[in-house]
């Protein structure tokens, strides 16, 4: 058993000792969901260790155990650099939202956290599982407490968005399933993601073109709805604005990573060719999300929504920046992914907090809110700012290797891209303005004191990790990198033999001669 | 007379679950007249004991396996899957009845009795090696359904279902006898295995006759197991009949009816499969598509989930198409997975729909999840394990059918009905929602804490759910190794 399979299984342990606290002892119930998810991300950081010096492109913390023998099922999971800062991001937010949901959940606390650490083993395990059917399992699993902490404790519209988050997602698993059984059929009966991904890639799998296509389509609708990328997004504002601040946050930050993670480790690797007969429309879509996104969002009259249209436009960029098939656009997308989980993260916090002080997520209620509360607005401005992607913060450097990787295929989609970045600022600050500047309404002023110290505890670990995440990329980039080089290994292969063939990718091409020329 | 058609004990002993139960059904009817009115409880103990033991003479027959009474019965593992899972069935009916009549008044000897005789029916399904045993099988299990249908004799509703339910299934017997007449005359023999060499046999060409004779049985059989174009019945005779009845129902005799479906058309029917296997599969489509789009417009429970258990028949349908070793694996074992999630919701039901089945409507189940908790929480792993999620019974159970289907090639059956358990999402999630997401009505406030039987009969199937669904191997070794049918 490694440190893995520990922090995998504690949030189970820990939801198990939830169900059995009587219902009446409230504080106790808060108490032990911050102990034991605090004691869990600071194992979690244990992770790190293998990544400490040096940066392994290898499996680490291997567990493979056999579960099911007919068809064979195991227990497969280990970590690479792309999941551990996943892992570490799920383990992180989670006694966050503990903090987040002290007061602000009064009703069916003992559900709600027991929820809460169940949804944490969903996602922990996701980022680790290299069983495809394992990888399913966490799939689902994760489904279920979200759709409960949405439907239970959600705003007045829950129980539509619970069921349409739902159903979205369901469809979308449902063809992945039917992919995971025929990729096992036709692998030899193995469910196993190292292997079959070996198999791909030697040709010992013998997959036609037309059969890789329709395996990556069902594989990448499945995480397209997950992301979301435009046009299959609308589940998201609803899901986002109905949820409780906790939800908001564990949806924004970490699930909707499962998607992209799914792309960046299994679609594309395993079907270089299909990925890249679909780049032209992927990329046009996620630019068109970039846009679009961003351009919904500043005409948003609510918060929550304008916070969960912006996230459709910055999961774009990662989209995009997989897509691109370069070191630097995977390298930022991932980037991307855990700094979106952070800042969007820390919005929907700050917007929780506007929302437990005055009842309401419209903006036109609020206003001047610097006023009464100085500090509070200093840290929606850093967040702010670190959304908009401005340099020293975090969101900047994910931005920045995504456009570049973009430019190295076509300088136009960076261009384009860069549309969104501007756009953010755009929304973001406006936003800013309307509710922090001007004066002060009496009822705004009445409602509104400032930061407390159990917010501080919730708000100052993200800030620091904004400004760390911005300064020293170091301390996180190397073990990205080397992961991906090794994904990316075979695919830059394959396109030096693509562009042998007539049906050369164009676009690829000009990427070659780029970073040759570099 | 022939020293072969005299039974030796083997025989009998292979047959003993069948005789220990209409030995108890027949005492109980002995016993009913000389017992007080309030000594009639001890009878569902009886009827307990009774499917106890003949569950254990059916586990011990599975140790001589082999032919009984001149090849008309069979003991195979196959056999003793469906033999042991219509009696757990028996069992955890019984269970969740006792409430019930003592609720409605109608406690009484004849409904064990029936339910006894209905199991031991069953059991001669499953070990049916010949069409006239199928038949005889089906007859005593359809005629103890039907009275038990109409259980309630003042009740409306009861009686329409029971109406409805004899006359479209005694039609539809006739046409399973009229194929076996067919085949009779085609063949010139009843029994599956000398069917099956007579139509392998080189040179003879019946395959019309025969598939017309295929063609009649399938309409018999395709009604027994609520496939469609005939599952017209189900809905208004499972919303009708009494709720525990209906949980009987929509478990038994349909895994039962099933068995004898693969049986005839994986052994006697195998050497025409070209011929049989468009029909299965559009049936299979069909009736997914109209259990599940039928079942998101319902509004009253009992009917929702007789559009549900059309839908999941369906699937079972989807592994018949397979037509492969796999699929009647992964057929015994979702028949297993959905012969207890249904169970559980349907216990779920009968406790919750209180005297008369006042509150049956979805809508009732409101604020259910506040007000009993564990009640709540286990119909919701019954809900879902019927959706098919992960660590559930019901999810291992669509997989392996898939699988089977995949292997089998039938990738668009395979892609449509994987479709359609997201729709069936949906229908089942809203009791979910109701349960946990509305406030409590009058309905959930007066209700009554849970019987000990209904008690028994959640977590039974719950656990049975959930071991299913995280350690399928158990039951799915012994379905794969017992899924070679005698030939």
């Amino acid at each position: 058993m490694t440190l893995l399979d520990v922090v995998i299984f504690l949030p189970l342990v820990a939801f198990l000792v939830i169900l059995f606290f009587p219902k009446g002892s409230v504080e106790g119930i808060r108490r032990f969901s911050l102990i034991a998810s605090t004691a869990i991300f600071i194992l979690s950081l244990g992770l790190i260790g293998p990544y400490w010096f040096n940066a392994p492109g290898r499996w680490t913390f291997v567990t493979d155990l056999p579960w099911i023998s007919s068809p064979a099922i195991r227990y497969h999971v280990a970590l690479d650099g792309i999941s551990l800062w996943l892992v570490i991001l799920a383990t992180l937010l989670t006694p966050i939202c503990v903090l987040v949901s002290w007061k602000h959940i009064d009703k069916r606390v003992k559900e709600f956290f027991a929820f809460l650490l169940l949804l944490e083993f969903g996602l922990v395990g996701v980022f680790c599982a290299l069983d495809f059917f394992l990888f399913y399992v966490f799939w689902e699993v994760s489904l279920v407490p979200m759709y409960f902490l949405i439907g239970i404790w959600g705003h007045d519209r829950r129980i539509y968005s619970a069921v349409k988050f739902f159903l979205y997602t369901m469809a979308g698993s449902v063809l992945m399933l039917a992919a995971i059984i025929y990729l096992y059929t036709q692998s030899g009966n193995t469910f196993d993601y190292v292997r079959i991904l070996a198999g791909l890639q030697n040709g010992s799998i013998p997959l036609d073109s037309g059969a890789q296509l329709l395996l990556f389509l069902a594989f990448f609708v499945a995480f397209a709805i997950k992301v979301p990328l435009f046009p299959l997004h609308t589940w998201l504002p609803d899901a986002h604005v109905e949820a409780p601040t906790a939800g908001s946050v564990m949806l924004a930050s970490v699930m909707l990573k499962m998607g992209t993670y799914g792309l960046i480790r299994f679609c594309v690797p395993m079907f270089p060719e299909a990925a890249r007969r679909c780049s032209g429309w992927i990329i046009t879509l996620a630019i068109v999300g970039i846009i679009y996104g961003a351009l919904v969002a500043m005409v948003q009259p609510n918060m929550k929504k304008l916070v969960a249209y912006s996230s459709v436009s910055h999961l774009g960029f990662v989209v995009l920046g997989i897509f691109t098939f370069t070191q630097q656009g995977f390298d930022g997308a991932v980037y991307q992914m855990l700094n979106h989980g952070v800042s969007t993260g820390a919005l929907f916090i700050l917007v929780g907090f506007l929302y437990e002080r005055n009842h309401s997520l419209e903006i036109a209620s609020y206003g001047g809110v610097a006023t009464p509360a100085p500090k509070l607005s200093i840290v929606f401005m850093i967040t702010m700012l670190a959304s908009i992607g401005l340099p020293m913060l975090n969101n900047f450097i994910g931005e920045f290797l995504v456009l570049q990787g973009a430019a190295l295929v076509n300088i136009k989609l960076s261009v384009f891209a860069a549309i969104g970045v501007i756009l953010s600022a755009c929304y973001m600050l406006w936003l800013y303005q309307r509710v922090f500047f001007g004066r002060a309404s009496d009822e705004v002023s009445r409602h509104m004191p400032d930061l407390n110290m159990r917010e501080y505890a919730i708000i100052v670990p993200l800030i620091a990790l904004m400004v760390w995440m911005g300064t020293f990329t170091q301390s996180f980039i190397p073990p990205i990198s080397a992961s991906n080089a090794v994904l990316l290994g075979p695919i830059d292969t394959g396109r030096h033999v693509q562009n042998n063939t007539p049906s050369v990718d164009l676009r690829a091409a000009r990427a070659k001669e780029l970073s040759n020329a570099r | 007379m022939p020293a072969s058609f005299v039974p030796s004990a083997t025989d009998y002993l292979r047959f003993l679950p069948e005789i220990i139960m209409i030995a108890i059904g027949t005492l109980i009817m002995l016993l009913e007249p000389l017992l007080g009115g309030n000594k009639k409880n001890s009878l569902s103990g009886l009827t307990v004991l009774g499917f106890i033991a003949a569950l254990v003479a059916a586990v011990m027959a599975n140790g001589m396996p082999g032919t009984s009474f001149s090849n008309m019965l069979i003991v195979d593992g196959f056999a003793t899957f469906f033999r042991v899972l219509v009696i757990g069935v028996g069992i955890l009916t019984v269970l969740s009845s006792a409430q019930y009549l003592k609720r409605e008044h109608a406690a009484s000897a004849e409904y064990y009795a029936l339910l006894l005789f209905s199991v031991t029916g069953q059991c001669v399904m499953a070990t049916a090696n010949e069409l006239i045993m199928i038949f005889i099988g089906l007859e005593i299990s359809s005629i103890a359904t039907y009275i038990l249908a109409g259980y309630l004799r003042d009740d409306k509703r009861n009686n329409e279902a029971a109406l409805k339910y004899f006359l479209l299934g005694s039609f539809a017997t006739a046409f399973l006898l009229y194929g076996i007449a067919w085949i009779y005359g085609t063949t010139g023999t009843t029994n599956l295995m000398d069917i099956r060499a007579y139509l392998m046999t080189p040179g003879v060409h019946r395959n019309l006759l025969a598939g017309t004779a295929a063609a009649l049985m399938f309409v018999g059989f395709a009604f027994k197991v609520s496939a469609a174009p005939f599952q017209v019945w189900a809905p208004d005779v499972y919303q009708g009949a009494p709720a525990p009845v209906t949980l009987f129902m929509s478990a038994g005799p349909k895994a039962a009816a099933f068995a004898v479906f693969l049986r005839v058309f994986m052994t006697a029917f195998e050497p025409i499969s070209p011929r049989w296997e468009p029909f299965v599969w559009s049936s299979a489509l069909l009736t997914m598509v109209i259990g599940n789009f039928a079942a998101l417009s319902q509004t009253n429970i009992k009917r929702l989930l007789a559009y549900s258990s059309i839908a999941h028949a369906g699937y079972v349908m989807v592994a018949i198409a397979s037509h492969s070793q796999i699929g009647v694996a992964a057929a015994m074992f979702y028949l297993a997975a959905y012969a207890l999630m249904n169970i559980g919701a349907f216990a779920v039901i009968t406790h919750f729909s209180r005297q008369g089945e006042k509150f049956l409507e979805v809508e009732d189940l409101a604020g259910l999840g506040w007000k009993q908790p564990v009640t709540a929480a286990l119909f919701c792993i019954f809900l879902l394990s019927l959706i098919g999620v992960p660590l559930t019974g019901g999810f291992f159970g669509k997989f392996y059918i898939f699988k089977a289907a995949l292997d089998a090639n039938l990738i668009w059956l395979s892609v449509l009905g994987l479709l359609n358990s997201a729709v069936a999402a949906y229908y089942y999630l809203r009791i979910i929602v109701v349960m946990y997401m509305h406030e409590p009505g009058e309905s959930t406030v007066t209700l009554q804490p849970l019987g000990a039987g209904i008690t028994a009969t959640l977590w039974a199937a719950a656990l049975g759910t959930l071991i299913l669904g995280i350690f399928p191997s158990l039951i799915l070794n012994f379905a794969t190794s017992s899924s070679v049918l005698a030939k």
